[in-house]
């Protein structure tokens, strides 16, 4: 069908806020206003605060607990400890991964700022001032830091609490054909390594975890307003491990101030305030602090990466190895998908077309904080898309080569999707050399490389970095993917109303992506109603289809096809109901953005509007009334969003400072639904991405203190250290998508730090300086610069 | 004690111990909840208020501090039903996606373009320096401040003329 | 989270402050700006049994010139230095320090008097004021004193100002000749505490050689520190890229930095050299543009 392109047809597409359309936020009212409903602007009647009383040691036992202070202090109601909530079996719980994890430390204590009791209280300072009276008696055990201290025979083994477990051991994960690949590499012409480490840091969303329990002791209703990226799938779970009947919880997701995959686990904090407001009758909130947050709660990465890539004599790469080894901290409780150790880490082959490959991945417990999976990852893509860029870097450096020619050489041709990786993936779309030639126009690469050739002559550093990630997102089929038992499908509820206005409930959860226009944008698209007339409601799992939530970019592939498919379930009863109001066949109604019309009759037309009216008030004999569905949507595929990353960088000798002077970025999602909500995510995630590369870091001394634990040393870029951002785009829409869309959420941090830091090495590859860690600190330049010589 | 501050243009009292941060007074004595808490250590202006005028951390200053003086909020920004030109700024160029930074981000914008009606993008990203958010990549905020000083440059020739 | 229970009071006199600080000595904390008072106390580092705010005392804020001397109230703002643009020419290095300070919400609150006095050493004045050779009036109910910035700062969070006294006045000598200084800071981000900072004040005389150099060093040791053999090394000397060079090797010398999460001790130590050498030829350029 052509598509009408006049003026009066544009004006139509955007009064429709149909797909495409750049429409203005319709959740933006309550925000702007200050009205933004978070969990710690909930208040009610009765209501208690609890307040945490963690460990300042990262390894010890727990001898004994004096809550007697605190509890004369008046105003505080109670003191939980381990040993209360050992009486009711809730000191223990399940983790996502299938591990267990302490609610309060009974026996010892695992990691610095683990929960060892909650005093209740009936203000947030009182609980305060009574937490710092809580005594603990502990005797210090020595540390274990880094998982390869961790897995040393006689290390001291940290989860002695599992019977006969003698070693740090937590799994080990093969992907891959180790045959195929040893063979590609014995039969090499040359071989490239780079061993690496992408640091612990932390999705640290400015809005920090919470909850707010309330259970009602009259009718045993359980209402818990909790920071939840994943409301039905923690209702499910809090059912099994605080034994609550799961149709008497109702948890309530409300605004969220960001999530970035923070607000996926479960915290110990939301079961003890979930069990104190079972035993005291009255609700309890928990906010944490900042400083609890970045010490205890879900972390991202610490990854060691060893790669290495197999290349044939014209430089073609024929095999890859990685091997990895994984710091989970001290229980095992990674929010990705049960049947992936590693989550997605096998997309590791990335853009490239390589043969055979190989994935080994190990993982170990170390006296931190529990966690991995997070920060934007789609589980762990982040760290694999960095292992494949920098090594493709390195192999570029190697060669002699052109980082974009090497890339060139390499990439999967367009013509080859759907591809099947050596790792198992089959990619659905693709055109890398298409993004790259857009990202080589924008920057323009040609002539920067002559101004660096110039420096370089002068002795002046000046680096560009290119990385061309593919991800995978999407989570995903229900055989391959479930969290905790619970298959990764997803779901829309839609009603429409008898004068023509609908309702859409999700089981997706935004915390930020703008959901409530997105998605009724799709329904716009799908049903010709306006998107300002479908309402869209996420987070309450009383009045929410089933579903998994929202992390891992997968919303729009999964969550999203939900909604066009029932869109399209009712778009097909309208037909029905059409059939019946122009007395026709229904084989000769035709559909088109929301007018229904008889074959040959275009003019005569019935809108959806007139057919929600009709679906209450006149319909055909056996049918019945009313125009609402659901959808449970179970993808056939991931998605496989792509793009080119470049990143100019001049470096200061004397003080090896990095500036960034150009980003540009080139992002292939698909189908885009809203191009300014996408360039919206992609600019966040590339902020993300340059703090990652630069300045984010969570480290510990050897004694597992924590460093990075409050904002003075977890450092956020500002407005004033971040890159301005030049977006492109390419479309490569999804073929097994119903709208063609594949997600971008995590896009710009999957890609964006290898870029930033290949930007940094081609400074300083010609002397000789082929790698530096995360986070590209002055001083490890400078350090760097040092020791070949270099100094101003 | 005692602590009565001018809220948004109108007086506003309640009971609170002198160690009470002015964002504790603002969001539980006073119930308003539109400033928000990001951190523990004085660095992420989720909290920022003006005073005075003045964008300040709210998290940093104890609420007798503000005794007597004028506070203005989020909420205040709004003026009989019509929104600020920041809000409408913030609305217009997508400057927002979970919100909480939001409230401190307009109310910095709001004062820049009051003593600077026609900012450089540079000074617009020193001046919201000291305002993290995690969302949006700081690209729009600017944009929307820019909107923001656009607006009101407007508004003042069509008053003008 | 939040700072442990105390009383308050805040006088609208500074005699009422004086009696007050000798009657209460170390169970009192004084609050200006707040910006350095507020987070000890909310971590607990500081639980003072009662906090005296002298924030409504007057005669304590404003910047004047008087008798050869630039004289700053104690309370005035950091950010009313940032705006105190009539100073360009005559004491750059506080122009460029002032907005540097952690970021611009702080520095509405915060107080130059109050930052000296809290005395972390790696905050930004206690290096500018020993650059330009400053003077801080303190008060206690028992009288006045004149201290100099030159061994003011005796340790980390450490001064020479007495628990009864508060400080009232900065006062910066500003002679005849060319003056031109700059304060360069390195930080991982803005709102940071300098990882190295440096100080530069020179005064050029009419035959173009340095009358006076005052070179302050932030965050490289355990308080701000004056490069005094650099600062001789200067003095008398025609401008040149050697005699810089060499000024700067001393100034580097004269940093005891610790190796911690911002990088090693040589490389503070080095970027403190590399920072001091730029800042000496800004400085002088300046000074050698400017007119008497």
């Amino acid at each position: 069908m052509a598509v009408d392109t006049t003026e009066a047809a544009e004006a139509a597409r955007q009064a429709m806020g149909g797909i495409g359309v750049s429409l203005a936020r319709k959740e933006d009212a309550r925000f702007i206003h200050g009205q933004g409903h978070y969990v710690d602007d909930v208040v009610l009647p009765g209501m208690l605060h609890m307040v945490v009383v963690r460990s300042p040691h990262a390894h010890a036992r727990i001898r004994g607990i004096d809550s007697s202070a605190a509890m004369a202090i008046p105003g505080v109601i109670a003191v939980v400890t381990g040993e209360l909530l050992a009486q009711h079996k809730l000191a223990w719980m399940p983790t996502l991964s299938g591990d267990t994890q302490a609610v309060l430390a009974t026996d010892k204590v695992r990691f610095q700022g683990q929960e060892v009791a909650c005093v209740i209280a009936e203000t947030k300072y009182i609980a305060e001032d009574a937490a710092a009276l809580v005594s603990v008696d502990y005797e210090p055990l020595q540390a274990v830091t880094t998982p390869q201290q961790a897995l040393e025979p006689g290390a001291p083994v940290i989860r002695d609490e599992k019977e006969g477990k003698t070693d740090n051991k937590i799994y080990h994960w093969e992907a891959g054909d180790a045959a195929a690949t040893d063979a590609a590499f014995a039969r090499a012409a040359k071989v490239v390594k780079l061993s690496t480490y992408y640091p612990r840091c932390h999705p640290s969303p400015l809005e920090t975890c919470g909850c707010v329990a309330d259970l009602d002791p009259v009718t045993g209703n359980a209402t818990i307003y909790m920071t939840s990226q994943a409301p039905h799938a923690h209702r499910t779970l809090f059912a099994i491990v605080a034994g609550l009947p799961e149709e008497k919880i109702r948890i309530i997701s409300p605004d969220l101030g960001g999530g970035f995959g923070n607000k996926v686990p479960i915290y110990p904090g939301y079961v003890v305030a979930t069990a104190a407001s079972l035993l005291i009758g009255r609700p309890v909130k928990w906010v944490e602090d900042r400083t609890e947050n970045l010490i205890s709660t879900g972390f991202a990465r610490d990854y060691y990466m060893d790669g290495e890539m197999a290349l044939d004599e014209n430089g073609k790469f024929i095999g890859l190895r990685a091997h990895l080894l994984s710091d989970n901290g001290a229980f095992f409780a990674d929010a990705q998908p049960t049947k992936f150790k590693a989550g997605l880490f096998h997309i590791v082959t990335g853009s490239y077309d390589i043969p055979a490959a190989h994935i080994v991945a190990d993982g170990a417990y170390t006296n931190k904080a529990p966690g991995g999976v997070a920060y934007r990852c789609s589980f762990r893509v982040t760290e694999a898309s960095y292992l494949i860029e920098r090594l493709v870097e390195n192999i570029a450096v190697e060669l002699g080569q052109d980082p974009v020619t090497t890339r060139l050489n390499n990439f999967i041709p367009p013509e080859a999707f759907p591809y099947h990786s050596a790792a198992g993936f089959d990619y659905d779309s693709g055109d890398y050399p298409r993004a790259m030639r857009v990202a080589l126009d924008m920057l323009g690469y040609d002539e920067l490389r002559k101004e660096q050739a110039e420096k370089r002559a002068r002795g002046e550093l000046m680096g560009i970095g290119v990385a061309s990630f593919t991800e995978v997102v999407g989570a995903g089929k229900g055989k391959d993917y479930d969290i905790a038992g619970l298959r990764m499908f997803d779901s829309a509820e839609l009603r429409i109303h008898p004068t023509g206005k609908g309702i859409l409930k999700l089981g997706v959860k935004s915390q930020g992506q703008g959901h409530e226009t997105t998605f009724a944008q799709i329904v716009a698209e799908e049903l010709g109603i306006p998107a300002s007339d479908i309402e869209v409601r996420e987070g309450d799992t009383d009045n929410t289809p089933f579903g998994l939530g929202t992390y891992a970019s997968r919303s729009t592939p999964v969550g999203g096809a939900a909604t066009a498919v029932v869109a399209r379930k009712l778009r097909d009863k309208g037909k029905l109901i059409a059939a019946h109001l122009f007395e026709a066949d229904v084989a000769d109604i035709e559909f088109d953005h929301g007018k229904y019309s008889v074959k040959g009759s275009p003019d005569n037309v019935k809108t959806i509007q007139d057919i929600a009216f009709a679906a209450y008030t006149n319909l055909p004999e056996g049918l019945e009334a009313g125009l609402e569905g659901v959808t449970y949507y179970d993808p056939p595929n991931m998605t496989f969003p792509f793009g080119t990353y470049m990143v100019v960088v001049d470096i200061d000798k004397g003080t090896g400072q990095v500036k960034v002077r150009r980003m540009v970025a080139v992002d292939d999602c698909g189908v885009r639904i809203n191009p300014m909500i996408v360039e919206g995510q992609i600019h966040g995630g590339l902020t993300e991405g340059f703090g990652i590369a630069f300045m984010e870091l969570i480290t510990f001394d050897d004694e597992g203190n924590c460093i990075g634990s409050n904002f003075m040393d977890y450092l956020i870029p500002t407005a004033w250290e971040t890159p301005r951002f030049e977006l492109g785009a390419t479309v490569t829409p999804s073929p097994h998508h119903p709208i063609g869309a594949k997600g971008v959420g995590e896009s710009a941090t999957v890609g964006s730090p290898a870029a930033y830091v290949n930007a940094v090495i081609d400074a300083l590859s010609h002397l000789g300086i082929t790698n530096i860690d995360m986070p590209v600190t002055s001083d490890k330049v400078w350090a760097a610069l040092r020791s070949k010589g270099v100094t101003e | 004690m005692k602590i009565t501050v001018n809220m948004n243009g109108a007086e506003r009292s309640a009971e609170a111990e002198p160690r009470t941060l002015l964002v504790d007074f603002i969001r539980t004595k006073l119930g308003m909840t539109g400033t928000h808490i990001g951190c523990d250590t004085s660095n992420c202006g989720a909290c920022t208020v003006l005073l005075d005028g003045r964008p300040v951390k709210s998290c940093t200053v104890l609420a007798v501090q503000a005794e007597g003086r004028n506070v203005t909020t989020v909420e205040g920004l709004a003026t009989g039903g019509k929104l600020h030109p920041i809000q409408e700024g913030f609305h217009a160029e997508h400057g927002l996606q979970c919100g909480f930074c939001t409230p401190g981000m307009m109310l910095v914008g709001a004062a820049l373009i009051e003593s600077n009606p026609h900012p450089t993008e540079d000074e617009i990203r020193w001046g919201i320096s000291g305002n993290i958010c995690r969302c949006t990549g700081y690209m729009n905020i600017v944009k929307a401040i820019q909107h923001a000083a656009a607006a009101n440059a407007a508004e003042k020739t069509a008053g003008v003329a | 989270m939040f700072p442990a229970a105390f009383d308050y009071t805040a006088p609208g006199a500074l005699d009422e402050v004086l009696s007050l600080l000798r009657q209460h000595g170390d169970d009192a904390k004084v609050l200006a700006g707040g910006q350095s008072l507020i987070p000890l106390l909310k971590l607990r580092f500081a639980a003072p049994v009662i906090v005296i705010d002298i924030g409504r005392v007057g005669g304590l804020e404003g910047i004047r010139r008087e008798n050869g001397h630039v004289r700053i109230g104690a309370r005035t703002r950091h950010r009313d230095v940032e705006s105190a643009s009539d100073l360009r020419g005559t004491l750059d290095v506080l122009l460029d320090a002032a907005p540097l300070i952690s970021d611009p919400l702080i520095r509405n609150m915060g107080t130059v008097g109050g930052s000296i006095c809290h005395a972390d050493p790696a905050g930004d004045w206690g290096a500018v004021m020993l650059a330009v050779g400053a003077e801080f009036v303190v008060r206690s109910a028992g009288g006045e004193r004149v201290l100099p910035a030159a061994g003011f700062f005796e340790g980390p969070f450490t001064t020479g100002l007495h628990s009864d006294e508060v400080m009232t006045e900065i006062r910066i000598p500003v002679g005849t000749g060319r003056s031109g200084g700059t304060y360069l800071k390195l930080e991982r981000k803005i709102g940071d505490f300098a990882s190295v900072a440096t100080a530069v004040h020179v005064v050029l005389g009419g035959d173009g050689r340095i009358t006076s150099a005052g070179i302050g060093l932030c965050a490289v040791g355990a308080q701000s520190i004056k490069a005094t053999a650099a600062e001789a090394a200067l003095v008398g000397q025609a401008p040149s890229d050697e005699v810089i060079a060499e000024a700067a090797r001393l100034a580097g010398e004269a940093a005891e930095p610790k190796a911690d999460i911002r990088g090693s001790a040589e490389y503070k130590r080095d970027v403190a050299r590399v920072f001091v050498q730029r800042g000496l030829h800004t400085a002088i350029n300046r000074a050698q543009g400017a007119t008497a």
